[in-house]
């Protein structure tokens, strides 16, 4: 398939892939909300073995789901070892100079780790099998009540697909325009990161006056297809709620809900607990 | 319906002094004609093109599609003079509005409000007019630029124009990608379609009925290229290179060959030679 060239999209045309992008939006907003909210390790334990489901349901191999991971991995590294040496609490179990470190501190410094990562596996999931154009389209239909009160949904769809359109576009002049400089001498890899900067300016200058003729183009051929913001306009695709699109959101809505309450299931907690000794 | 230009004059409205870009012209294009315009750098021909469907409105005299004037600040009778002239620019980049060419060939018709079925039906129509049938659902990023350029093409065609006018559509395009659009050009004129080609390369003015040749904003040659290119001093003065046939017919009655030294055709060429054994 080669019809994705821009972000991280994974076709395996899965069930997964084909469920409606609102569906999937809305889960990963919950899911997002939820993670905040757990607090022990089980509950962990229970979301991390529901995103390697769906991952498996989706058909997504387990090596291109971790490879999402490996962009926080240093924000990861760092807030822990953070929460590691600077909380206070618990036993206190290394002591070496200044460092100390206690109990609380290694508590804090895996959930965290957890917290991060899960909250990163689950919305690339999302990016792996939705492409930027059905995300666009959710965003716009589930935004559509703002229209009520006179936010222009349309057109803010509009142009985050003409942002999407644009990226590639524009990365592939960036290159062009370092090429060029290049070979007219100019230095990008050597030096601090002031002069790295530095550096980029000849880059960035044409870059941008190239980013505003194509705008003051595009604007025109929008124009001359009879484009108005304002103008009530058919839409070609239209998004459909199916009984299986329901299914899955149900699922996802039980799970989350399930984690999410957990404190107050306390037969339910226990029982897993029993189940873990 | 002709397009009619009724003595057009357009200035840009500048600081100090108003650029004159199209000075006092008058013409009429006819129903089912391929038009040719050409011209120096900064001729107008672009100015022109903007004036046929009220991208531009004149400073002064009138443009007239279908007796129906483009000056005019309703939008309804704008866009009922831009679906019936369609416009394709010379950057393909810069006219693509979507991420999927199914999409961007919708996206005419959806601002027209087409009911969502037609639009369907126009969207295999105009795919299959340029023979781009089978990318209807990729992305129009990977493509070549003469593949590009004929989606363009696809993209005006679903809002079925009468007239299309391209803008220096195959400027940026190699040989192979310029033969493909031209193609496309004339097949759609075989159908019926007015075609208005505005192009620097006067080997695609040999296959026009017609020719009109701009400098500084003024009409200066017009008539069929067999009338334009006799007139070798108007060919010097407008800096107009002839296709290379009617050096070649040149070349070879010099050689005395027996054929007309003034052959501006592939195909009469080809003709003028086998008669001349
Ligand atoms: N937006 C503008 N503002 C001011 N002047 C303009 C603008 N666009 C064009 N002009 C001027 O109007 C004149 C005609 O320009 P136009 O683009 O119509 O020429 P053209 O024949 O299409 O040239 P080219 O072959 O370069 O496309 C030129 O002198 C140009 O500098
Ligand atoms: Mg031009």
């Amino acid at each position: 398939m080669n019809n994705i060239v821009f972000g991280q999209y994974y076709p395996t045309g899965s069930v997964v892939h084909r469920m409606d992008p609102r569906i999937k939006l809305l889960a990963v907003i919950l899911y997002i909300v939820t993670v905040f909210f757990i607090k022990d390790y089980t509950m962990y334990g229970a979301i991390l073995v529901f995103v390697l489901g769906v991952s498996c349901v989706a058909k997504i191999p387990l090596k291109v789901l971790l490879r999402t991971v490996r962009t926080i991995i240093f924000l990861v590294l760092i807030t822990s070892i953070i929460n590691l040496f600077f909380t206070r609490g618990g036993k206190l179990l290394v002591k070496w100079g200044v460092i100390k470190i206690y109990s609380e501190g290694i508590h804090h410094a895996v959930k965290l780790t957890l917290r991060l990562i899960l909250l990163m596996l689950f919305p690339s999931l999302l990016t792996l099998t939705t492409t930027p154009m059905e995300l666009t389209d959710a965003m716009e239909s589930l935004m559509k009540p703002l229209k009520v009160i006179k936010v222009p949904v349309h057109a803010i769809a509009l142009i985050m697909s003409i942002a999407l359109r644009m990226i590639p576009i524009l990365m592939e002049e960036t290159n062009k325009i370092m090429l060029a400089q290049k070979a007219r001498g100019a230095d990008f890899d050597s030096g601090g990161v002031l002069k790295k900067a530095k550096a980029m300016i000849p880059v960035l200058v044409p870059l941008f006056v190239g980013a505003f003729r194509r705008a003051d183009e595009l604007a025109l051929a929008m124009d001359a297809r009879c484009y108005s913001s304002v103008a009530k306009r058919t839409k070609y695709k239209v998004m459909h709620l199916s009984v299986r699109d329901l299914v899955g959101g149900l699922i996802c809505l039980a799970v989350f809900t399930v984690v999410f309450l957990n404190k107050y299931l306390w037969a339910f907690d226990s029982m897993i607990l029993a189940l873990f000794k | 319906m002709p397009i009619k230009f009724d003595h057009v004059t357009y200035e840009y409205p500048m600081e100090e002094k108003p650029v004159v870009a199209v000075k006092d012209v008058s013409f009429e294009i006819a129903d089912g004609s391929f038009v040719c315009v050409c011209g120096e750098n900064g001729s107008g021909k672009s100015t022109l093109a903007k004036l046929m469907n009220g991208l531009l409105q004149p400073t002064s005299g009138t443009v007239t599609v279908d007796d129906k004037s483009t000056a005019t600040e309703v939008e309804k009778e704008l866009f009922a003079i831009r679906q019936k002239v369609g416009m394709v620019f010379q950057n393909p980049d810069n006219q693509m509005i979507a991420s999927i060419i199914e999409d961007e060939i919708a996206f005419g018709p959806e601002n027209l409000g087409v009911p969502r079925e037609e639009i369907g039906e126009r969207i295999t129509y105009a795919l299959d007019a340029v023979g781009m049938s089978e990318h209807r659902h990729h992305t129009p990023y990977k493509l070549s630029g003469g593949q590009k350029q004929r989606v363009a093409i696809a993209a005006v065609l679903a809002m079925r124009p009468e007239v299309l006018v391209l803008d220096e559509s195959t400027a940026m395009l190699d040989p192979k990608g310029r033969a493909e659009v031209l193609k496309v050009a004339h097949e759609l004129h075989a159908q019926g379609i007015t075609i208005v080609l505005i192009t620097h390369f006067m080997e695609e003015a040999t296959q026009a009925d017609r020719v009109i040749v701009m400098s500084s904003g003024e009409v200066v040659m017009d008539g069929t290229p067999e009338e334009v290119f006799r007139d070798r001093e108007g060919i010097e003065r407008y800096d107009l290179e002839l296709p290379i046939v009617d050096d070649v017919a040149a070349a070879l009655s010099q050689q005395g060959v027996p054929i007309e030294d003034k052959i501006y055709s592939v195909s009469t060429l080809a003709e003028a030679i086998c008669r001349s054994k």
